[in-house]
């Protein structure tokens, strides 16, 4: 009898969902819901408050896309990945997408039959040392010991950098972020290395920042950024426009508060900006139907959390207690990287 | 009085596969079987089509790639440059040797709390049963985080160990010294111990990418030989012992043949221990960021090894306690009444009969132990759920054939531990004839 | 005539105290403390143990803080108090974040539902505990009640739910008071009740569920005479699964939209922290009595077939680590499923749990079976019955009171390894919650606090349970000795 828990579960909790085969967009919006694979807790990009929200900046692209997708952003269910289980759980058809800050690589894109759509966070490998310790450049680390986060592509970039020097290491294997900051502080090891968006969200957390320095030296490329599985180009497609929807509106001015008014705005001065107006699905243009969307999709990802640089300020900027500057992830006007191809 | 017949011969009918008791076993088994074969195909079938799906095939030669990861504790060579074959391997000896020491010294540990929990002593069987209650109704993942949070948290940083030149000349020491004659630092990143080194070794040989020494060879054949001339005195011993009623004293001899031959060969190889420390410069001044020289032992390795044995301690502690209650109280009066001392009394009448009864749970803690090392995970301790179900898995994307092959991997190591411990079971127990 | 006169003693002399060494508190410590220098030499380092342990922590503990908004306030009201340098404990974080720790993401308002689910748990127990016993059900249920809804008032639920639940409970204990065994109708619903409470959404599911299990009782209750248990239980099983899979929604979804019953509905992955190890654990160890109760069965069958299926089955699960099992229903259930089905991580955790713990559980069940004496077998055969006849009537009722206290160990252990889901990604209370809170930057860099908070509700709830155990198998001991 005991059984109707394990039946009971079966039949009100499976969900025949489409896997990796077509048409994660139709599933999605036949299910009426993103489901995003997110961070377990990462600070700022995405982690539970104490309300048990995900916020971060991640996170405000999951609720971007479940925008103009399902035109609700709070239709997304947040399923949180680990290192080892996030690419099971997106190539298996657990998520939808994947917004975990994952790095692009050759092998993830080909060998693991995935799709990067897009770059929504550039970022580089840097080293953080006590400031007592005496250096000031990665190159005078030989025979340091070195703090790094296992199953990422931190420790491969690490041996590659150490072993092109000609220098020495120790690891000291760590789980995960907040693990590594403990261990770096107690001593357990000289240095401490992943993204630098990391370790300035770190040391921004830390009791005494000022006696801890971030060397110079980036000694990768990292960028980070939203994929999908592999031969699903139309899904791909919507993740990929809906997130140079928020590059663009950020480059056309246009914020989640001055949105209403320019799109009426818009709508009645005909000598208004076209590719404005292609945006905000005003006008003739109909860019939503050739993604499968409907004509006002990019202004609801918009209207969700703002453009990208209201996303970044609120979650990761120089405002917040992370404190990172825009540096590449700037707008290419601004000689940062974020370039979004023209809406025509 | 009627003989037992045989049940009536009838010719058989189709109905009596269910009916008759004879043939109903035989159809219950070939169903059996068909659902099972179902199954299986079913699930192969599944696995074939989402293989296909996702254009991937079972492929074992990723393990033959390099690895590009390192590992911070390895037992044979190993560099980033090395195979995810051998990642593997330095995996599983890592699996092996904390499970080993945590089971040498879970026993060591329970032995010891089980027997004091029974003692009269108030305070000291209080504070027992405190121990075995508390550890063994938390989860064990928490005392390993917990083990390894103390290391790294309350040691010295190396740097604390370091002599500068200010020291030097005002003439004070270090904030942190070494212990046990200035030999072995425990830092907040792992355990500095003496290593013995051989200044004349004797040279080896490459066995399947392992270094075989012949200096280890070498050793362990000198106590091997002394450990049989030790037997022959021994039995000598008793010979003269059953001829002429007195036991000539061997403890010399003992001590002289097991000692002396082994220290001639080690002298003769140089031995000398590499004593961990700082390099210095010739003014007696500290460089560097580590101590080197000696071996490092790593905290994850000694967080998890006194997580295990604590943890495991006390459920062998229980089972220790259980089989010397199972004892008769006449046993130990029975001892007293012949004059032996409490001590005497559990060593040579109580322990050895609690044994048996003692064994069939410890073989089951020791199987659990060894499964628990994957715990090791939460404090990034590499064994093989580290490297074959961790970094590997994670760097290849070969999910199903990494867990298929590190399922395989415990499965046997299960199997052989039981096995063994079923042999050692054996002959250990009361031979009734 | 003898002169000899010795003097004998006419009076008893007045009793003296005992000699200062023989009694009172230096007898005690003496006898209990001090025999012998080795037990003096324990006694000493025992207590030199105690005083260190309570030097390091005490200040500590002493110095908490039950008021801040952040690690940092902590940190400043603790230097302000006691001086620079102190150290304490910053328990503000479990004020703000305890409910975090039970009930996960779990929406506040409807925390009343896993607080009944857990009070109607011990409900359902009591008549297996104690079948028929009046007096010790209404206890039993009395106290949970009392204590569900305090419970209820403490994570402030409106009143229309206290009340709602109190009824609830009253009428059970109403149950309790007029027909004990009847009692046993509610174990038998309560999985189906208690997956409702905490998964909410229409009551119909749930209702068809049922049914289908309605229809294999009735079906097993027609067929079982005829032919035989083994048969009847299978066409019962065949024709549930035809209801469940083709027929329910016939009949609960015009049931649904004609009368829309139900709970919000909470979806799995707002499950976490003591939460999910309770539900993992208690599923997985309902779940995995009957299939264990079979695979017991299986090992002690004379069929080689179905001997060896068991004990390969047996011995696979128990010699692969829980984790291996964990990832599996992670990473290679979608490998060994058809294409397209996608079941959510905690119910292929639960599965997984399931098969690991009935390994485990058909052991103990196994060893119950063994401490039988032979006398029963032989006697239910001379009786006549059959083999599930003896099974039902005579062996099975003795080798499950026997095992229980097995059974119970094996649900600490297993509560026990829950933490270890978070390795999969769940928020387990242990790594999964802590690790969440310590993302919040308020809280970046609290460590001790969540375990020792987490590590004492494990210890109580496992230390509760065993000592349980330990009663109940003093208490079931029936051999006259």
């Amino acid at each position: 009898m005991k059984k109707s828990v394990f039946f009971g579960a079966l039949a009100a909790t499976t969900m025949f969902t489409g896997a990796a085969f077509a048409g994660t967009l139709d599933d999605v919006k036949a299910r009426g819901e993103l489901i995003c694979g997110s961070n377990v807790a990462l600070t700022g990009f995405g982690a539970p408050d104490a309300a048990g929200n995900y916020v971060g900046f991640d996170v405000d692209l999951c609720k971007a896309l479940a925008a103009a997708v399902l035109g609700d952003a709070t239709k997304v269910k947040y399923v949180p990945t680990t290192g080892e289980t996030r690419f099971t759980a997106l190539a298996s058809g657990e998520v939808d997408v994947l917004i975990r800050n994952s790095t692009w690589t050759f092998s993830r894109d080909t060998d693991l039959k995935f799709d990067f759509v897009a770059v929504n966070y550039y970022d580089g490998q840097g080293f953080m040392v006590k400031k007592d310790l005496g250096v000031s450049s990665a190159k005078e680390l030989d025979g340091a010991t070195v703090c790094i986060q296992t199953g990422t592509t931190t420790e491969l970039n690490l041996a590659d950098f150490f072993k092109h020097n000609n220098i020495s290491y120790t690891p000291v294997t760590v789980g995960d972020d907040a693990e590594a900051q403990r261990q770096y502080e107690a001593g357990a090891c000289d240095t401490f290395t992943t993204d630098a968006s990391g370790l300035a969200s770190n040391r921004a957390a830390m009791a005494d920042p000022t006696n801890h320095i971030i060397l110079p030296e980036i000694i990768s490329k990292e960028p980070l950024g939203p994929l999908v599985r592999h031969g699903d180009n139309n899904w791909g497609d919507v993740v990929r426009w809906t997130y140079y929807a928020l590059v663009a509106a950020e480059e056309k001015g246009i914020t989640k508060a001055n949105l209403e008014e320019l799109a009426t705005k818009a709508a009645a001065d005909p000598n208004s900006d076209p590719e404005v107006k292609r945006l905000l699905g005003i006008g003739d243009d109909d860019l939503g139907a050739m993604i499968g969307l409907d004509k006002e999709w990019a202004k609801r990802a918009i209207a969700a959390s703002g453009n990208y640089g209201e996303i970044f300020e609120a979650n990761i900027g120089t405002a917040t207690p992370i404190g990172l500057a825009r540096g590449l992830n700037a707008q290419w006007t601004q000689g940062g990287l974020q370039y979004a191809p023209p809406f025509r | 009085m009627t003989l037992a017949t045989e049940p009536p011969k009838d010719s058989f009918r189709l109905s009596m596969l269910i009916y008759d008791t004879r043939y109903r076993a035989i159809t219950i088994q070939v169903i059996v079987l068909a659902l099972f074969l179902a199954g299986v195909a079913w699930l192969t079938n599944n696995t074939i089509q989402n293989l296909a799906a996702k254009g991937k095939d079972i492929n074992f030669g990723f393990l033959l790639n390099r690895a590009g990861y390192d590992i911070d504790q390895q037992l044979i060579p190993y560099t980033n440059d090395s195979t995810h074959g051998r990642a593997l391997v330095i995996g599983l000896l890592n699996t092996l040797i904390v499970a080993f020491f945590g089971c040498i010294f879970a026993t060591l540990i329970g032995v010891f709390a089980g027997v004091l929990r029974l003692s009269k002593n108030w305070l000291v069987g209080r504070l027992m049963t405190v121990y075995v209650e508390v550890f063994r109704n938390v989860p064990l993942l928490l005392w390993i985080v917990l083990a390894f949070v103390i290391f790294s948290e309350t040691m010295p940083e190396p740097k604390d160990f370091k002599v500068t030149q200010e020291m030097i000349d005002t003439g004070t020491s270090p904030a942190a010294q070494k212990i046990f004659f200035d030999s072995v630092a425990i830092t907040a990143r792992g355990t500095n111990i003496p290593m013995p080194m051989l200044t004349r070794p004797f040279g080896g040989f490459q066995l399947a990418g392992v270094n075989v020494s012949f200096s280890v060879l070498a050793t362990l054949a000198v106590i091997a030989g002394s450990l049989w001339v030790n037997r022959r005195i021994r039995r000598h011993a008793k010979a003269v012992q059953e001829a002429t009623g007195e036991r000539p004293t061997t403890w010399w001899k003992t001590l002289a043949v097991l000692i002396l031959p082994t220290a001639a060969l080690l002298v003769a190889m140089g031995l000398h221990w590499d004593i961990p420390g700082f390099a210095t410069t010739e003014t007696g001044v500290s460089k560097g960021f580590n101590l080197v020289g000696g071996l490092n032992v790593a905290h994850s390795f000694t967080a998890l090894l006194i997580a295990l044995s604590v943890y495991h301690g006390t459920y062998i502690a229980e089972a220790v306690r259980s089989g010397i209650m199972a004892i008769s109280r006449g046993q130990s009066e029975a001892a007293f009444a012949l004059g032996l001392r409490p001590g005497r009394t559990m060593n040579l009448i109580i322990l050895p009969q609690a044994l048996r009864v003692i064994i069939p749970p410890l073989i089951s803690q020791y199987l659990n132990l060894t499964k628990n090392t994957t715990l090791g995970m939460a404090i990034s301790y590499l064994d093989l759920k580290g490297t074959l179900g961790g970094i590997t898995l994670n760097q290849t994307g070969r999910e199903l054939e990494c867990m298929l092959l590190m399922m395989l991997i415990y499965l046997v190591l299960s199997l052989t531990i039981s096995a063994g411990m079923n042999i050692f079971n054996n002959a250990m127990k009361l031979k009734e004839r | 005539m003898t002169k000899s006169l010795s003097f004998v003693r006419t009076q008893m002399l007045p009793q003296q105290a005992p000699p200062v060494t023989e009694r009172g508190a230096v007898k005690w410590l003496r006898e209990n403390l001090f025999s012998g220098w080795f037990n003096s030499l324990l006694t000493v380092l025992g207590a030199l143990a105690v005083v260190w342990l309570l030097q390091a922590t005490l200040p500590w503990l002493l110095n908490g803080v039950w008021t801040a908004n952040s690690l940092g306030e902590c940190r400043s009201i603790i230097a302000a108090s006691a001086g620079e340098g102190a150290v304490g404990a910053c328990w503000a974080m479990i004020r703000e974040r305890w409910h975090q720790f039970l009930f996960g993401f779990y929406p506040i308002e409807a925390y009343w539902r896993p607080v009944l689910a857990f009070g109607l748990l011990f409900v359902a127990l009591a008549p297996v505990l104690y079948f028929g016993l009046r007096r010790t059900n209404m206890l039993m249920i009395g106290i949970t009640g009392a204590l569900t809804v305090l419970a209820l008032l403490g994570v402030h639920t409106d009143s229309a739910h206290v009340l709602l639940v109190a009824v609830i409970l009253l009428a059970l204990l109403g149950v309790a008071a007029v027909a004990p065994t009847k009692l046993l109708w509610f174990t038998l619903i309560y999985p189906a009740v208690a997956f409702y409470l905490l998964w909410g959404g229409s009551v119909w599911g749930p209702v068809g569920v049922l049914l289908g299990l309605a229809i294999m009782a009735a079906i097993w209750w027609l067929l079982q005479a005829r032919l035989g248990v083994v048969v009847a239980t299978s066409v019962g099983f065949v024709a549930a699964c035809v209801w469940w899979l083709a027929l329910q929604s016939y009949l609960t979804t015009p049931l649904a939209n004609a009368m829309p019953l139900g709970l919000s509905a909470v979806n799995s992955d707002k499950f976490g922290g003591f939460l999910l190890s309770f539900v993992i654990g208690i599923a997985a160890i309902s779940a995995s009595l009957p299939l264990g109760i079979l695979l017991a069965l299986g090992r002690r069958s004379d069929m080689l077939l179905v001997k060896s299926l068991s004990v390969g089955f047996i011995e696979f699960v128990r010699g692969v680590p829980l984790i291996t099992m964990l990832f599996t229903a992670s990473l290679l259930l979608q490998y060994f499923l058809p294409p397209r089905t996608n079941i959510d991580l905690i119910l292929r955790v639960i599965i997984l749990v399931t098969l690991f713990a009935s390994a485990y559980i058909a052991e103990v069940i196994r060893g119950g079976l063994a401490a039988l004496p032979r006398g029963q077998y032989e006697a239910a055969d001379a009786l006549g019955l059959d083999y599930w006849q003896a099974q039902r009537l005579i062996i099975m009722p003795q080798a499950l009171k026997i095992s229980i206290p097995g059974i119970v160990s094996s649900f600490i252990g297993l509560f026990k390894d829950t933490t270890l889901v978070a390795l999969v990604g769940l928020a387990d209370p242990l790594q999964g919650i802590t690790k969440i809170v310590r993302a919040d930057i308020n809280w970046k860099g609290i460590y001790w606090e969540p375990f020792i908070f987490v590590g004492a509700i494990f210890f109580l709830v496992c230390f509760g349970m065993s000592r349980y155990s330990m009663y109940l198998e003093r208490k079931l001991k029936t051999d006259h000795r």
